[in-house]
Formats: C-alpha cells, structure tokens, sequence
C-alpha cells in the first residue's frame, strides 16, 4: 500500500548562517562518545601499560603457594599456574595487541585503498584484473589459510603475523572503496578538475580520496577490529609465537593450564574482558565516523525526536500549538537528559517560543 | 513604534469572484518551522490563503521563499526536524458536509484524506516514481490502495488513466526508465488523478521539461481540469508561465506572503515591489527588447530574520519605516481586483499614464490609513 | 586561411553575426560524434555541426536535451574525441594528443558545467579551487601572488570580500556563489574561449539576469568568446549575437539572434519560439489547446537517418522530407535553415532572400 512519504524540502535560509556551530565533540552521539573514551582508555593504557608494571610479566615464580593465587594485595588480578603476575601480563598483553592490530589496519588500508580507487579509476581491463583479484581474495577462507600459512613460515613472530592479516584483510575494503570511487567518478567536480588540467595522479589522490575520507576510516577501524579478533585466535589456538606475552597468549596458557576448571577466573577473565572492550569501542566509534562524515546521517537522530517522542519516517508533521506545559522531570531523569542532544534541542527550542511575546517584532 | 495598517481585512479569495461557494482549502495563518541545532527557522510565517473548487492558483516565489513548505507542511508531508507552530488547514471537498481541519486529523483519518481528496504532483517524475515497478504496477499500486478495486479493474482503470493523459495502453508495462521525461511527468499526473481528487497539488511540474513538452503538458493539464473539476495548487518559480495558466497568483518571499491577486492583475497591475521585479525578471521573446536587470542580493537567513519586511535589503522603494512596520495583508483600493493584496504599505503600483520618471519611489499608501 | 583554389566549388560561406565583434579564434567544422550502444546500435549524437567562435561575441547553442549540444560542447572543449570533423585554435589545428597538448589547449578553452551543486567538490574550500588552476596555467607563483591573483579573481566575479569566500567550502555558499566560483575557477586559466553548458538553468529565475550581467560583463574585460548553450530561446534573445538551433544532433536554423527569435525560418524553431510562455497573450494559446505531438526524438517512429530528423514532428513534412536530410540551405547573407519546405515555412524570408544555394557553416 503505498502512502506518500513525508518531504525532505531543502532547509531554507542556510547559506548566510555561520559555517560550524557546534563543535565536532558535542555533535558526536552518546555511542561514539563512549566509544571514543573507551579507546582512550586502552591506548593510554598501551602506552604506559608496560613502563607500570609491577612484575615481569614472564617471570616465573618458583614458590608453589604463590601458583593461582586469587587476586590479593600483592597482585592485583592474581597469579598464573606458574607465578607470574597476571595483571602485568595484561598491561603488556593489551600494547602488544593494539599495536599489532594498528599495524594490520595501516597496512591492510594502504592495500584496499591502492586497490580499490585503481580499480574504480582506470576503468576497463585493469578493473576487470583488479576485481578478480578482489574476489579471488574475498573467497578464500582466512583462518584456515592463516593457519597454514603460519605453519609453513620459518619465523611465526609479530611480523609474519601482521603480513599475513594484512594480507587477507583488505578485500573487503577494496570492494566498498571501489564501488564509492565508481560513483564519484562520474561527478560533475571531477570533470571540472580535468578542465581546469589536472593530471590523472592528482586528481585522484587530491579530489577523490578527501571525499572518502570516513569511508577509509571506518574501513581502518573495521580492519582493527578484525586484527584484534584475528590474532587472539590465531595465539589462541596455538599458531604463532608464544613467546610475546599478548592477550591471545594469556588465553592459550589459561585454556591449556585448565584455569576454567581450577575455577581461576582471574587468568581468562582479565583478557577476554579486554578483547572484547577494546572491539566494543570500535564499533562503537564506527557509528561516530559514519554521522561525521555524512552530514544527513548526523542529523537522523536529532530529528527523528520531538517532545522525546520518537517519530518514525512515514509519520505526518507533527503540529505544535504555542508553548508545551513543562513537564516536571525527577533529578535522575534531569540527569540523564543533560547527556541527550535532541533533548538539548528540544529544550532550547521551548525555550524560545516561550520567551517570544506573543505579537511584535522577531 | 509599530504602524497598524488598519483593520484585518478578509482573507483572500474568500467568497465571490469566479469560483463562488465555499473555498475547497483554507489555509490560515500557516506558521512552519524547522528545528535546527541552530534554532528554530521559520520557513513558512502565519500564511493565508483560499482555493476555490476548479481554480488555478499559482504560488511563486525563489527557492527557499516557502512555497513547497507551505504546501507540504498543509498536507503534512514534511519530515522532521519540520513542526507545524500555528495556524489551521480548513478542507471540505464535494464529497463533505463539513470542513475538516487537516492539522488535527490522526494518522488514519490522514490517510483517507491522501490522494482520495488531496492529491500531489512531484516535481521530479524520474525521482518520484519507482524505478524498478513497472508503471502498471505503480497504476494500480495506488489505485487499489485507495479505491479497493480487484486487481483487473484496477488495470483497466490503469489503462483509461493514460488514455486520459495520452500515453498509449503498450506501455503500460514499460519501466519509468524506459519512458522520456514527458511521459514520466505525465503517469504522475495520471497517477495524482486516479481517484478523482478535489485538489491537486502541482510542485513544478513542468520545471526539468523542456519547453516543447511544458507547453504540451501544461495543456493537457487545462484539459483535464476543465473535465474533472478539480482545483490545482501549482509551484513554481516561473512567473512567467503563471500569468499564462492561473487564476490567480500568491507571491510568496522568504516564508512570507507578499501579494496575491488574480493574474491579470498581478501581471498589469503589481502592488509590491519584490513582484514588479520579478515580472522584470523574465526575458520576453517578442516585442521590443527591454533593459532587464533581474533582482541583486539574496534572500535573507531566516535563522534571524531581520525586523520589518524581509524584502526591505533588495527593495530600491523601501524606506526607514519598512523595518519598523509589521508585516500583514491588505487591500489594494486601487485594484479591480476586491481581494488583490498586498504586503507592502507603500508603493502605488505601476500604471502606464502614471508619470514615467527614473524614480518610482511613492510613499502615498494605497492601502487602509496608516496611523504613525 | 582556407584554399582559395577549390574556392568555386565550395558553397558559401555564411556571414556570421559575431564575425563583427572581434577575431575568429575556435573554429569547428564537420564535427560529428557517434556513440556505440550494445546490440549493434549507434547513437548519433552530434551531426556535422559547425561553429565559429570570435573574441568578444557571444554565440548561442539552443536546443532541448537530447539535441547533442551538450555533446559539441564537450568535444570543443576537448573532453570528447569527435568522430569526424576538426577544431582549428587560432587557425592552428587541434591535436590533443598528450597531456601536455590538452594542458595548453586548456588555457585557452575553458568550460563552465551546468549544475552549481555538483561541479564542485565538497571536500575543498573554495580557495583550493581557485589556486589549483592557477598554478597549473599561470606557471610558478609564489603564495602571495597566488593568494592575490585568487583574490583578484574573486573581485572579479563580485565574490567580496574575497577572504570570506576563499574560506568556505561549497555547502556554505548558494546556488549562486558557487556558479561563480565556477566562473572564477574557468578564468583562472586564462582563456579566450568560455564555453558555458547551461549557465543559469538550474539557478533560481531572480539571479538569472544577475548572472548573465556577469557573464557579459566578462566578455567585454576579458574579450572572451564565449559560447552560450541553453535551452531558453528567450534568454538566447538577449544574450547573444548569433544563434544556432540544434535538433537532434544538427543545426537546423542559425543567423542573428533578433532575427531567428523574431522570425524564424524552420519549423522547430518556429515551434520552440511559440512553446516559450507569453505572458501577453495570456493562455490563448494554452487554452485553445496544443497538438498532441508528444513524441521525442529517438522514441519509437524515429526517421530513418538519412531523412530530416524533424521530419516525424513537422506540420510541413512531405516524401522529400523523409527521403533525403536537407543540408543548412541559405536564406540571407547572414541566415541559414535546413529544410525542404522553406518556401511554405517561412515565405516573407525565402522569397526574398539570396537564393537557396548550399551553406557550409
């Protein structure tokens, strides 16, 4: 049954307002705010994580009554079966897999960028090889391939691993940077740029690549998570070097020690909880990068509110009749409003047609 | 110090004229505004105005001047962050006894209002239809969703509607991708027609056409209207293609009405600056070349509007006391028109004896006395 | 210029209304442009068009879309390869081979695209956009000079002040604002040809007028020729020396401006004159009703190719029509039309005119 769908005029007056009102912090969503701090938080503590440790990480403890000890004063998240400080291995654990996961992101990118916009770019048999390769990489199951792969290598430390996940994570990036490329392509601003003489190189490194920008970075963050995810279990199972103390480590000596069953919960929970904050914040932040940089997007969720009634698309406009009764709120829920934009907006609307006399000037 | 322009005088189109008996939509003192993290803007401010059933009105005006808003904010199409702040919608077709306000009408008593009584053409075609519905489906699509017609009747329906607009049966099953954009806009209008509406709303229809076809479309339009009855509501930012077509013509400028009169007098006879600049506006084909100087400046933010008549910055007959007066409606004495309005106090319109001096500027008011 | 020696048998060649305001500087000749659609069809989107341009003058390419003017105007600005015909610079022929070649052919040809939204990129403030071409056509300046020249630039097309516009990237700026920075940017090389795809059509009707000024204000600082492509005859009217009528791909009509608006000798420019909208007559016209003739060109009944492509919408058409596409036949020494039925369209014009001898452009 089809209704007409409510119209989306273009908002009128625009062009003499004042360029950015609000900063780009305030305009984040409540997500990408807690995304945002959460990652802080881990990268703060990679960075200074390992200089505060209060034990070695690998040091191994000979004195029997210290093995898989519950937290106490003296470690703070206890003891492995063999002595050694859980949490210090956590503070090392968490550098050594954000820095790794970094480095895939960083590399993977460059590779789906390169790939992708060439593809898009030159159009005809190039995009046809590109895209083969695209898929052919696309297809090919990664974790088994990883394993193998890291079975075969001489060395398996940090680096083979970041090769190998770069080198099996950027496809899918490829393909959605392609794809955007292809459209911007056609645009009437490109074709401008080839009038005013332009060369090919510059046109895409300075004219299409700036307009994807948030593509690119919620493709790199994308990739981290997977890289976060990806090397925990690949260390897990017992694939690359064990001897660099990272999360996927600590998981692969607790499962083989059998923590689970001597109920020492101190030695997966720490990790796993880790692992899954970090991927948490990820996403969290990809839904920030995604209203930052499409405009429309940004302005979904402050629109899709009015009076804290949530109006879907296909309601009619809503009617408002001078000032609405202000409506008494309990301090939590005061509280809890100071942190939601639409009702910022809302509010401050209010705000001003009360304030308005009723006839005179604007 | 504000100047009162007198007593509220009645609400144009109301009664009388032409189009006798009750108007069929009554718009009063329509007041839209969007909410922005910016503050409120006030896209379209305490606006009215009367359509009569078989009438052609024509609402004209630069972009962002109101006029879409107007006419979707009475029906309540507009999205958020788009509220309605005032006024009321008075509809009362052939089929009612009695007027319905549609700004307090609930989601489903909407819905039978759309498309059975109200009706709308996009300006767009090759946007508003669906791309990968055939037009059959699309056809019937509406009609069965407000005429609850089995699906053969409804395609037979389908088939008479572009027998009307003048698109032979074969295509029928064609793709608006297949169809040129003269017939595209044509199955729209088809489309808007298919229940017998009373009003149908027309947001440029003809604007992305080239003029062979607006010509043609424009006519097959006239025609249609002249068989069915029903009274058409037509945006544009043509001004020029109003004075052909209307009846009468609403001069809109930033949310605000300007003037609104019938179309031989708007064309001879403009009362308010901002109109004699628009007729000017246009390039005539034949007859003597004119001097042509368009409008310089832009519209005004209408996140702050300044005081006074938003035109004041771009008029070259304002005055000082043009940012002090508030803005309101009133009858042009001078017009053969009774309801010919005007927003502006000041200014004598232009008559062929009158003296043919460089400066027009005239601070006699035409209108009721001013009180300072 | 041309060989003097095959002077005879070359038909005549037609005055041109612009010839008067300054020197031939782009001169296109034949120009044809074919486009290869899957299943063995072609598209023939531009067929043997001719155009001169001179400094300061302005010619003006009318037609509705689909007509190819758009496609001509790409090939003369070196964006399309022509399937046949040459484009002469200051009598210099053009060869774009290389990019070097199109990077000089660039700094003396410019085009302004037709949608203000679009033709600029969102990612970059409007100063990026001044300052690309600047460098690349006015050679190694230093930032000052830059910034300057960019300022200049902006002055120019009344932009001011310049620092405010320079800083702001295109969604702050309106429909307006932006066509200009268009124009800025296509000065920024230097040219002596602007050619501009449809300038105004998608800018509101107040500003129209506006820009135009701007545009002719242009020309004469500048003596840019410039090639004006629209859709609206009545701006045409105005606005330039000479007119061309396209019509599926040719040109069917071409003379002085007054003169093709205010009598126009081919039946399609007959029909596009009286289609404008006539505020005088008030709806006459509209009222009394229109043809029916809704079909496009290229929709199904479309002539065979080597017939008048108008041949399917004309009052006039006759067997000859359909048979044989009339080449630009001369009417006086500065217009010319395609059509057989001359005689029967435009009779005050083709009995008195020069005799119907064969025109090249």
């Amino acid at each position: 049954m089809t209704t007409a769908l409510p119209i989306n005029v273009e908002l009128p007056g625009l062009s003499g307002a004042p360029a950015r009102q609000l900063g780009r912090w305030r305009r984040l969503p409540l997500k990408a705010k807690a995304g945002v701090i959460l990652l802080g938080f881990f990268v703060l503590i990679a960075i200074i994580g390992p200089l505060v440790t209060p034990y070695d990480p690998g040091f191994q403890n000979p004195n029997p009554a210290l093995s898989m000890n519950a937290p106490s004063a003296a470690h703070l998240l206890g003891t492995t079966q063999s002595g050694q400080d859980v949490l210090s291995q956590l503070l090392v654990g968490i550098r050594l897999t954000l820095v790794l996961a970094l480095l895939v992101g960083v590399i993977a990118t460059a590779l789906s960028v390169i790939v992708g916009v060439a593809a898009a770019f030159l159009g005809g048999i190039w995009d046809e090889l590109l895209s083969l390769a695209i898929n052919v990489f696309l297809v090919i199951p990664a974790l088994p391939l990883l394993i193998v792969l890291l079975g075969y290598l001489p060395h398996t430390g940090q680096t083979a691993t970041i090769l190998v996940l770069a080198g099996l994570g950027w496809p899918w990036g490829a393909r959605v940077i392609r794809a955007q490329t292809l459209t911007i392509r056609n645009r009437d601003f490109i074709a401008a740029s080839r009038e005013s003489g332009e060369s090919s190189w510059r046109i895409i490194v300075s004219e299409i690549v700036p307009n994807e920008v948030s593509l690119i970075a919620a493709n790199f963050v994308n990739t981290v998570l997977y890289a976060i995810g990806a090397s925990v279990a690949l260390a897990f199972i017992g694939v690359t070097n064990l001897s660099s103390w990272s999360l996927g480590t600590m998981l692969y000596w607790a499962e083989s020690q059998q923590a689970l069953q001597f109920g020492a919960w101190w030695w997966f929970v720490p990790p796993g909880l880790a692992v899954a904050l970090m991927g948490t914040s990820l996403v969290l932040l990809n839904t920030g990068i995604d209203e930052l940089g499409n405009p429309r997007l940004r302005d979904a969720n402050q629109r899709a509110k009015v009076n804290g009634r949530r109006l879907l698309p296909t309601d009619p406009t809503p009617v408002l009749h001078a000032a609405l009764p202000s409506e008494r709120r309990s301090p939590v829920t005061a509280f809890m409003r100071s942190f939601s934009r639409s009702a910022y907006v809302s509010d401050r609307a209010q705000r001003l047609s009360a304030a308005k006399p009723s006839e005179g000037e604007r | 110090m504000t100047t009162d322009l007198g007593d509220p005088v009645p609400v144009p189109g109301a009664g009388g004229g032409r189009f006798a008996g009750e108007p069929v939509l009554s718009i009063r003192d329509l007041s839209v505004a969007y909410r922005t993290m910016a503050g409120d803007v006030r896209a379209v401010d305490r606006v009215s105005m009367d359509l009569n059933p078989g009438e052609i009105v024509g609402l004209v005006g630069e972009s962002g001047s109101g006029k879409s808003t107007l006419a979707y904010g009475a029906t309540r199409l507009l999205r958020a962050p788009a509220v309605i702040t005032g006024g009321s919608v008075q509809y009362q077709g052939r089929r009612m006894d009695t007027p319905v306000d549609v700004l307090q009408l609930s989601n489903s008593q909407l819905a039978g209002l759309r498309w059975r009584e109200i009706a709308i053409v996009f300006q767009s075609a090759m946007n508003a239809l669906n791309p990968v519905m055939s037009v059959r489906n699309q056809l019937t699509d509406v009609i069965r969703a407000h005429l609850r017609l089995p699906l053969r009747a409804a395609t037979e329906k389908a088939a008479g509607l572009l027998d009307m607009v003048g698109i032979p049966r074969s295509r029928l099953h064609s793709y608006p991708h297949e169809l040129s954009g003269g017939m595209r806009q044509r199955i729209m209008i088809a489309m808007a027609l298919a229940t017998d509406p009373e009003v149908v709303i027309m947001d440029e229809p003809t604007t992305a056409l080239d003029v062979v076809v607006q010509r043609e479309i424009l006519g097959q339009i006239l025609e249609l209207k002249e068989r069915l009855g029903f009274a058409i509501l037509f945006i544009t930012h043509d001004l020029s293609l109003l004075l052909e077509l209307a009846d009468r013509i609403a001069v809109m400028y930033a949310g605000q009405l300007m003037e609104i009169g019938t179309a031989a007098e708007i064309h001879h006879e403009p009362s308010h600056p901002y109109t004699k600049r628009l007729l000017h506006s246009f390039p005539a084909l034949r007859g003597p070349r004119k001097d042509l100087t368009g409008i310089p400046g832009t519209p005004p933010d209408l996140h702050s509007p300044p005081p006074g008549c938003p035109f004041l910055p771009r008029c070259t007959e304002g005055t000082d006391a043009c940012s002090r007066i508030e803005v309101r409606l009133s009858r042009v004495t001078s017009s053969a028109d009774p309801e010919h309005l005007t927003a502006c106090p000041f200014v004598l319109p232009d008559r062929p004896d009158a003296a043919a001096s460089g400066s027009a500027v005239s601070v006699r008011p035409s209108t009721e006395e001013l009180t300072t | 210029m041309s060989s003097q020696a095959a002077d005879e048998q070359r038909p005549a060649v037609l005055e041109s209304a612009a010839a008067a305001r300054g020197t031939l500087v782009l001169e296109a000749a034949g120009l044809t442009k074919d486009f290869r659609l899957g299943r063995g069809q072609i598209l023939h989107a531009v067929r043997d068009v001719s155009i001169r341009l001179y400094r300061g003058a302005v010619v003006a390419l009318v037609g509705e879309s689909g007509s190819g003017k758009s496609t001509a105007a790409r090939m003369l600005a070196g964006q399309e390869h022509p399937s046949a015909g040459t484009i002469r610079l200051n009598d210099q022929l053009v060869e774009l081979s290389g990019r070097r070649a199109f990077r000089r052919y660039k700094s003396e040809v410019q085009l302004v695209f037709q949608d203000p939204f679009a033709s600029l990129n969102p990612a970059h403030t409007v100063r990026h956009h001044i300052e690309r071409p600047l460098r690349l056509h006015r050679g190694q300046l230093s930032k000052d000079e830059l910034w300057k020249q960019a300022a200049a630039l902006m002055d120019q097309v009344r932009l001011t002040p310049a620092e405010n516009f320079l800083a702001k990237y295109p969604h702050e700026l309106s429909g307006g604002q932006r066509q200009r920075v268009s124009f800025a940017r296509a000065l920024a090389a230097n040219p002596s040809v602007l050619l501009a795809d449809e300038p105004v059509s998608m800018l509101d009707v107040s500003i129209r007028l506006e820009m135009l000024a701007l545009l002719d204000d242009l020309r004469q600082r500048f003596q840019l020729a410039l090639l004006y492509i629209t859709h609206d005859i009545a701006s045409a009217r105005y606005f330039a020396d000479e007119i061309l009528v396209m019509y599926a791909g040719q040109v069917v009509e071409r003379g002085p401006a007054e003169d093709v608006t205010q009598q126009p000798a081919h039946p399609y420019s007959q029909l596009l004159v009286s289609s404008a909208p006539d505020p005088d007559n008030l709806g006459a016209a509209l009222r009394n009703g229109t043809g029916r003739d809704g079909r496009q060109p290229g929709s199904a009944g479309s002539p065979p190719e080597n017939a008048c492509q108008f041949s399917a919408r004309c009052p006039l058409a006759i067997d000859r029509c359909r048979a044989e596409a009339p080449p630009l036949l001369q009417i006086s020494s500065s217009r010319a039309a395609a059509c057989w039925r001359l005689d029967a369209a435009a009779p005050s014009l083709y009995a008195g005119g020069e005799g119907g001898g064969n025109v090249t452009s």
